[in-house]
């Protein structure tokens, strides 16, 4: 096997002086002609800047090869010393050599050219294709990436599809340049989990279809698991283990390595729940939604009249026992958060009934935010934050108040001191912990926890996990947990409603839903759940695309009917299984 | 909603509003409206006299009517007299209007010609001296007001080179172009030096945002050579706050008219309001208003349409 | 201030802030009267003096010194363009974040109106304005806040409408934060920053069009010295006094130049981008 790129004590630095400031120090790895390299790593470890280092994108960053060399194999059998190369040849380099794939798919296309045009000129620079030529190869590349109408989509704007499809068209460019290098920077990390496999599929075929070397990043084990031959985990900056896939998963030997396999969440198809607190139907719910419908009018035309709307959430019905955790799966536009925020009043219902039990304080429900940078207000301080709950209901900030505010942070793990700092002296897992507490101040019975985990690296997400469980004992919460994680959710939820274009498709206890799914939606959810345990694994390319959620005007939907699947599991009846 | 359809919808809202506040305006003058009318030449009237032009003009009748009365005649062209010209106010504009317009988009054309190649260039040189040069440039272009542009280019002329720039004659654009460029090419250097600096600093920020965006990483991650990154893939997208600021600034130039004329003594609109406001020839105060203020808003009406030629998300809406 | 150690640490900011710190102190001083001839008085035997010891930017056609009468005129310029742009500060964000906040048909009445307002071109607005109103020092001070409210309500306006999208502003309503609370503490806190670099470079307009005004004669009246004023005057005499045109011609520009620096430097610094990084 002869080294189509090796890399040998690779260093990066950032900024005005960057040896100091080194964000890769000392990356070295081989990889051979067709193979995979999956890089590992947490946010912050260097993986990205390892990957635009490469083909020397780092120093449109602003960034600086400061030590070892990177050689790669040309196509006509020449080295070439990508950080000696000057910009005349690295241009060649880039495209015909070395592909790359984003992780923002929503930004990574030209908003002011079409993906035709975009397309062509991948053609033009790297196979000299022009004019018609160039257009009826942009549609085939289209077609092989599975996106329908090719021919018209051509003369589409990246705003005018979703996602998924955008990573499609980035992969169709990389088609066209046909490098024996494909760099892939996170490239599903944006997109929901069904799409992700879709993706992930696209990329394996591709692979094996046109010989291609890959370098696939990511921060999720699992996710690499599925597609790397050999693999390398970073560190800040620094490579702690690497080698063939299947020895670094199985005999882990750096802590670090065994660490991340362990915090990574697994999913286990339902034989990871929770045993705790069973069900016990005696119990008056503390929320109990019934027929919940919202729906956003679409304003069109000069005097804004209803041209129909978007259902959001159509009928969704659930209660909540305390004590216990419901969490709510779904997709992006499934209408998970919309009926979560129905609950507690931020969105306006537009019919059904939400009933909250009275509970320990006049407002029994509060909820946690996905994005712990976005839910703390940055101009204040860790006491006005907390304060704040209190004094909306009449408290007063006395010594008091700050005694609970001091016992509600020791409880979330977080330091004495924190009431005289502000937001962005902490990290985001210790935000999103002071986030648990200003929610907890007014001694609530529920807690709607929205996304509450996603935006953290895996090993702070399995530690916030662990305190919110502690919580729940400790306080006798009931959360609703919103999530799209599968695995996450299942190590939080008691039981589980799986959401699909605003309705609930599937509820029940948490092991029965997971361990026997009953719905075509839930069962391809969890099929598209990345895993260690499934390593290697053929997805299927299927290109189903969610329904729109449009409705014209006056457009009920057909009443639900439901299928008992077990003691407590109800599956809704599908038209067309 | 269509942005577009969005901007025409209320533009003839926005007309009206502009014309209700330009009708109350002229109506708060102290005194009463047959002075506001006739300026000076009212105290010479008598009590009946005064009476039976006040029921000639409808100035009896109550506020409402009277605006009613003032917007039809508005649609008809019908402006109203002016005291000083003895002439229907249109008929003063139009004959004005020509050099302002002239005026305004000769020093916009010069501004754009100067700032976005200066802007681009700062941006793909950042930080070189190249840029630092054109920043400091900018940033005193910015600081400049016009009355002191054009003060230093007459005494550069006259005192310098002894030349007297040709002052307080007119020669319209097809009676002799060359002549016409001659006496007007000064003037819109003055009115466009400060709108040139603004155009420099925003192309540059606007290249540089830029220039860090994803799909130029996209682009460059294709092969695409340093001349296509800039000028096809990062250019249109960065001309999209130039624009806007066109708009916006070409407000500014017609308001900055006023000053220039005045240096230059060329007889255009900006003139005219001066000169109307010391003569209190309040109709043709009005009429230049609502003139200006009209030509304005179609300028701005135009860039919105360019807005939405260079961007599909604009023409098309979003999904 | 941790403010103004940042401004110092800049390397325009610096600069600009020096200009300002002198014009502050030459509008004090002229203010107390502390110059070096009485602005007023007319020395008939030194008319169009040349710069010297005795007359450091030398006198005008009726003898009065040049120096003293700038420094007058700087502080009858920055009390005009303080006033105005507090004015325009004070009203425009007030209803760019009442416009934001209440949202729908509110939002749009409101805004519509300041696009009227926007429709004429700022000189021309303030011409209207001291049509109706006469000249002077009061009726610059209205107009040219009257200009600048509805740009500063468009520079509320938008951040405040992506502040009231944020979860912050949710979270309030979870909690039952009262209106005044969340108008205040989460969206207004939060516009300090760009409000305090719009209002800098506001500054900056205020005096361009405070000084253009009273160049065509049109704002503070003679015989208060002003420097549009004194620059208008200077022009049929560029070719005997060329130093009466130099020189309020330099303290404008430097003037117009020490707030623009300024307002660069603080939106350098206050860039929410770099925010996190900086702090």
């Amino acid at each position: 096997m002869s080294a189509l790129l090796s890399v040998q004590g690779l260093r990066v630095g950032f900024g005005r002086d960057p040896q100091r400031s080194e964000v890769v120090k000392g990356v070295s790895f081989d990889l051979g002609a067709g193979q995979t390299l999956g890089i590992v790593g947490e946010s912050g470890s260097g993986k990205s800047v390892t990957a635009l280092s490469i083909n020397r994108l780092v120093d449109f960053g602003g960034g600086r090869i400061t030590g070892g060399s990177i050689v790669l194999e040309r196509s006509d059998g020449t080295p070439l010393d990508v950080t000696k190369a000057d910009e005349s040849s690295l241009i060649h380099v880039r495209g015909r050599d070395i592909g790359m794939i984003f992780q923002e798919p929503m930004t990574s296309l030209n908003p002011v050219h079409t993906i035709g045009a975009q397309i062509e000129e991948a053609f033009r620079l790297n196979r000299g294709l022009s004019g018609r030529a160039a257009t009826l190869a942009a549609r085939d590349a289209l077609d092989r990436v599975r996106i329908p109408d090719a021919a018209q989509r051509l003369g589409y704007f990246p705003h005018q599809l979703s996602g998924g499809m955008r990573q499609r068209v980035m992969i169709a460019m990389v088609i066209a340049s046909n490098p024996r290098l494909l760099i892939a920077d996170e490239p599903t990390t944006a997109l929901d989990v069904t799409v992700q496999a879709q993706v992930m599929a696209l990329l394996a075929e591709l692979k094996r279809e046109m010989g291609m070397a890959m370098i696939f990043i990511s921060h999720d084990i699992g996710l690499v698991a599925g597609i790397a031959d050999e693999i390398m985990v970073m560190q800040s900056g620094q490579a702690v283990e690497q080698g063939r896939l299947n020895d670094v998963l199985d005999r882990p030997q750096h802590e670090y390595t065994r660490h991340l396999l362990e915090a990574v969440p697994h999913f286990n198809g339902g034989r990871a729940t929770r045993s705790d607190g069973k069900r016990t139907e005696a119990a008056t719910p503390v929320v109990a939604v019934d027929d919940l419908v919202v729906r956003f009018p679409i304003a069109r035309g000069l005097f804004r009249t209803g041209a129909g709307s978007v259902h959001a959430v159509d009928g969704v019905e659930f209660d909540l026992l305390p004590g216990e955790t419901l969490g709510i799966v779904g997709e992006s536009g499934s209408g998970k958060s919309t009926a979560a925020r129905a609950v507690l009043g931020l969105v306006k219902a537009t019919r059904g009934r939400i009933d909250i039990a009275a509970g320990r304080s006049r407002r029994p429900v509060q909820m946690v935010f996905q994005d712990p940078f976005s839910s703390l207000n940055p101009r204040l301080d860790v006491e006005s934050l907390l304060a704040e709950p209190a004094i909306a209901n009449g408290q007063r900030v006395d010594e008091k108040l700050r005694q609970r505010m001091m016992f509600l942070l020791g409880r979330v793990g977080l330091p004495d001191d924190a009431l005289r700092r502000y937001p962005h002296q902490f990290s985001g897992g210790q935000r999103q912990r002071l986030c648990i507490a200003r929610a907890l101040m007014l001694n609530p019975d529920v807690v709607v926890l929205d996304e509450a985990v996603s935006a953290l690296d895996v090993s702070v997400q399995a530690r916030v996990l662990d305190l919110l469980i502690d919580l729940q004992h400790e306080f006798g919460l009931a959360y609703l947990f919103i999530s799209h994680d599968m695995a996450v959710v299942e190590r939080i939820a008691h039981r589980i409603a799986v959401m699909y274009a605003g309705q609930i498709v599937e509820i029940g206890d948490a092991a029965a839903v997971l361990s026997s799914p009953q719905h075509s939606y839930t069962r391809r959810l969890i099929a598209a759940v990345p895993a260690i345990e499934r390593r290697q694994a053929r997805f299927t390319i299927d290109a189903t695309q969610v329904p729109s959620l449009v409705r014209p005007a006056g457009f009920e939907p057909a009443p639900p009917q439901w299928r008992e699947a077990g003691a407590d599991h109800r599956v809704r009846v599908e038209a067309n299984p | 909603m269509n942005y577009l359809t969005q901007r025409l919808a209320t533009f003839p809202l926005i007309l009206l509003g502009v014309s209700v506040l330009v009708f109350v305006s002229i109506r708060l003058i102290p005194g009463d409206a047959i002075t506001a009318m006739l300026g000076t030449e009212a105290g010479l009237l008598t009590p009946d006299q005064r009476a039976s032009l006040a029921a000639y003009f409808g100035i009896d009748q109550p506020i409402y009517l009277q605006y009613g009365r003032w917007l039809v005649g508005l649609f008809s062209g019908d402006l109203g007299i002016s005291v000083t010209y003895g002439r229907p106010v249109l008929a003063v504009i139009l004959e004005r209007f020509p050099l302002t317009l002239e005026l305004a988009l000769l020093s916009m054309v010069i501004a754009l010609c100067v700032g976005i190649p200066a802007g681009v260039l700062a941006a793909t040189r950042n930080e070189g001296p190249a840029d630092l040069g054109i920043r400091v440039l900018a940033m005193l272009g910015q600081s400049t007001p016009s009355f002191v542009v054009g003060l230093v280019i007459i005494f550069v002329l006259s005192v310098v080179f002894g030349a007297v720039p040709p002052m307080g004659i007119f020669t319209p654009i097809y009676v002799n172009p060359l002549v016409n460029l001659s006496q007007l090419i000064f003037p819109a250097i003055t009115l466009g030096f400060a709108f040139a600096a603004s155009v420099t600093r925003i192309s540059r920020s606007a290249m540089l945002d830029v220039l860090s965006d994803d799909y130029v990483r996209t682009a460059r991650s294709k092969g695409a050579s340093a001349r296509s990154v800039i000028w096809r893939h990062a250019f249109p997208n960065a001309l999209i706050p130039v624009v806007t600021l066109s708009g916006i600034e070409f407000g500014y130039l017609l308001g900055g008219a006023v000053i220039v004329e005045q240096i230059f003594a060329l007889p255009g609109i900006g003139r005219l309001v001066l000169d109307a406001i010391s003569q209190r020839d309040y109709a043709l105060v009005e009429g230049c208003v609502l003139f200006i203020a009209l030509n304005f808003l179609i300028v701005n009406l135009l860039v919105d349409l360019a807005y939405a030629a260079l961007d599909p998300r604009i023409r098309l809406g979003g999904r | 201030m941790r403010i103004l150690g940042a401004i110092a640490r800049h390397p325009s900011g610096r600069i600009g802030a020096a200009i300002i710190a002198v014009y502050l102190l030459a509008a004090v001083l002229g203010a107390f009267g502390i110059t070096p001839h009485d602005p007023l008085q007319q020395f008939r035997i030194d008319r169009l003096h040349a710069p010297s010891t005795t007359y450091w930017m030398g006198t005008d056609l009726l003898g009065r010194d040049a120096t003293s009468r700038l420094m007058r005129g700087i502080g009858q310029s920055f009390v005009i363009a303080f006033a105005s742009v507090a004015i325009a500060t004070a009203a425009g964000t007030v209803i760019g974040l009442l416009a934001a906040w209440w949202g729908n048909l509110w939002d749009g009445i409101l805004m519509r109106v300041m696009d009227v307002l926007l429709a004429f071109p700022a000189i021309l607005l303030a011409l209207l304005i001291i049509a109706i109103v006469g000249p002077g020092t009061f009726t610059s001070v209205a107009a040219i806040g009257i200009v600048y409210t509805p740009i500063f309500a468009r520079v509320v306006r938008g951040p405040a409408l992506s502040l009231k999208q944020r979860d912050f502003v949710d979270a309030a309503r979870t909690f039952g934060s009262s209106q005044t609370f969340i108008l205040t503490r989460h969206l207004l806190l939060n516009l300090v920053a760009p409000l305090t670099v719009q209002v800098t470079l506001a500054l900056a307009w205020a005096l361009l069009t405070e000084a253009g005004l009273s160049f065509l004669g049109l704002g503070t009246q003679p015989p208060s010295p002003s420097l549009g004023l004194m620059l208008s005057e200077s022009r049929n005499l560029m070719e005997r006094a060329p130093w009466l045109m130099l020189f309020p011609a330099l303290v404008i520009m430097l003037g117009i130049l020490g707030f623009n620096l300024t307002g660069d430097a603080l939106r350098d610094i206050l860039d929410p981008r770099t925010q996190g990084r900086a702090a």
